[in-house]
């Protein structure tokens, strides 16, 4: 007897299209999840990092590496971020305040948004761009390759080795860079509003002095801190869970370019309002 | 009478997700001894290597070297356990950073602080010298070929001079020269060194040359284990399928 199929005759519905705003909501969902997952992995591995920097031995040698390659390598490009933006706000600063003949105000308006805010701002976002995406790139490299693997089997903690290193750079070579900005940054605005749009010299450093608090000097590094901790902090999590390969080295590293970058800004909001 | 086990694993299970890898496995290594651990790719090799070295947790399960169980041993424990191995990876995993003479010395940096410059530099000449490699020590890992750094990274495996060596895919992705170069340094470092090795392989030409005891892991068990010569006449389906892949053809 020879059986005929029906299967092939029946006419199959078309595939259901998928709802826009379920997939929309399910994106978005996703999206939460991961930077839940992303902050309770930061959160525990500052955890870690924290443990072992305590714990002998002290890796000194590896400190000064990171310490040179965040710090002493980013003051060339911090010192141009701050001259350039200090001249940019001045100008600008100057052009407003010659409205209302108040060009008196130029000198402590461009000197209290470079302490406060510019110097850590940009400053970290020099970092993460400079030494933060090398720092990804090369734990992630390592993690892919199984060079941390090797240290783990030659009985060396990785996270003492390597990120406690990189983590306390970033924490301490930020600040000193807030303070290279601060300089370049104030040498720049200086520059532009008595050379080039006729503020005396004199009212711009005695105005500055009047307005200009050591508050708002530390309240710049405690912020060049909290963003040196943080973007390290990134660039060291997102590069030593790296998995899958070249790909996935980049895809790690631009995940925490994005994520550091994001960061610093709402970071910035809320250390401001906790510092006042 | 048989050599007391230098690695015990007792009933190891392992999963991923939903995906069980290792479905209780059960072996023994004894002192001095090779043993070769011998499957297909995805079969769980790799998984069941990082157990005996502390890399991954079990499920369940035992893995006890030297008498001392690994599982419930912290950070602390697990780095003074794993000053007993040295591994060599499949991808040799050398430091790319530094040069061949400061991958080599890295370890006793790390764990034998009272060796000066010079003795430092004339234990690495030996090391180096027993896998065949001269006249290397300033060159990069990106300056040598694969067969060379594997060299390199036996040689930074046996520096510490630990009582167990695990070979990660010797001799995958080298010619035949250089793989039966391979199998001689594993064999040289078993006689010279009297280590306990572990070396996991789908490489069937090699298993045969190096190992004491072969292990067949398949689908997360261990379905054959024992001598070469016994492997070879087992029954198993998927063992004889596997070795007809080399004995079919030799």
């Amino acid at each position: 007897m020879i059986r005929v199929s029906t299967e092939s005759t029946q006419v199959r519905p078309p595939p259901r299209r998928p709802n826009p705003l379920v997939q929309a909501i399910e994106s978005v969902g996703a999206s939460l999840t991961r930077t839940v997952e992303d902050i309770g992995g930061l959160a525990s591995l500052l955890a870690d990092v924290l443990r072992w920097a305590v714990r002998p031995p002290f890796r000194v040698v590896n400190l000064m590496a990171q310490l040179d390659f965040v710090g002493v390598g980013s003051v060339l490009i911090v010192a141009l971020t701050g001259i350039f933006s200090g001249m940019v706000f001045a100008h600008q600063s100057a052009r407003a305040f010659e409205l209302f003949n108040a060009k008196s105000l130029v000198g402590p308006t461009v000197t209290l948004t470079i302490t406060r805010e510019l110097a850590p701002v940009f400053s970290a976002l020099m970092v993460t761009m400079r030494a933060g995406s090398a720092m990804c790139t090369e734990l992630g490299t390592m993690r892919v390759t199984e060079q941390v693997d090797a240290l783990e089997t030659m009985a060396v903690n990785p996270i003492q080795y390597l990120l406690v290193p990189r983590v306390l750079a970033g924490l301490i070579m930020v600040p000193m860079l807030v303070m290279v900005f601060d300089l370049a940054g104030v040498g720049g605005g200086y520059f532009v509003s008595v050379a080039v749009k006729g503020v005396s010299a004199g009212t711009f450093i005695a105005r500055t002095q009047q307005w200009l608090d050591p508050e708002d000097i530390a309240e710049g590094l405690i912020k060049g801190a909290v963003f040196g901790l943080y973007v390290a902090l990134v660039a060291c999590f997102k590069g030593y869970h790296a998995s899958g390969g070249a790909k996935g080295v980049g895809q790690a590293t631009t995940e925490a370019m994005v994520l550091s970058a994001l960061g610093i800004f709402v970071l910035d909001y809320f250390v401001g309002v906790i510092l006042h | 009478m048989a050599a007391a086990p230098m690695i015990q694993i007792v009933d190891l299970f392992k999963s991923f997700g939903a995906h069980e890898v290792l479905s209780g496995i059960s072996l023994e290594v004894p002192a001095g001894s090779t043993l070769v651990i011998l499957g297909g790719s995805g079969s769980g090799k790799t998984v069941l290597m990082k157990h005996m070295i502390g890399l991954l947790k079990p499920d369940s399960g035992r893995v006890i070297v030297e008498g001392e169980d690994l599982v419930p041993l912290g950070a602390e424990g697990l780095e003074r356990m794993r000053r007993k191995f040295g591994m060599v990876f499949q991808a040799a995993a050398l430091f790319d950073s530094m040069t061949v003479y400061e991958n080599v010395s890295f370890p006793l940096r790390e764990h034998r602080k009272e060796l000066t410059e010079e003795q430092i530099r004339a234990l690495v000449k030996e090391k180096l010298g027993i896998v065949g490699l001269k006249n290397v020590e300033e060159k990069y890992p990106a300056d040598l070929s694969g067969g060379m750094r594997k060299r390199v990274g036996l040689a930074r495996a046996i520096v510490l001079d630990p009582k167990i060596v695990l070979y990660d895919e010797p001799t995958t992705g080298l010619d035949p020269i250089t793989t039966d170069y391979v199998d001689e340094m594993i064999l040289d470092a078993k006689k010279e060194l009297g280590v306990t090795s572990v070396v996991i392989s789908h490489d069937i030409a090699s298993a045969f040359k190096v190992a004491d005891n072969i292990a067949f892991l398949y689908q997360g068990h261990i379905v054959e284990q024992g001598p070469p010569a016994e492997l070879r006449r087992s029954e198993h389906p998927a063992v004889k399928l596997f070795l007809s892949t080399w004995f079919g053809k030799n």
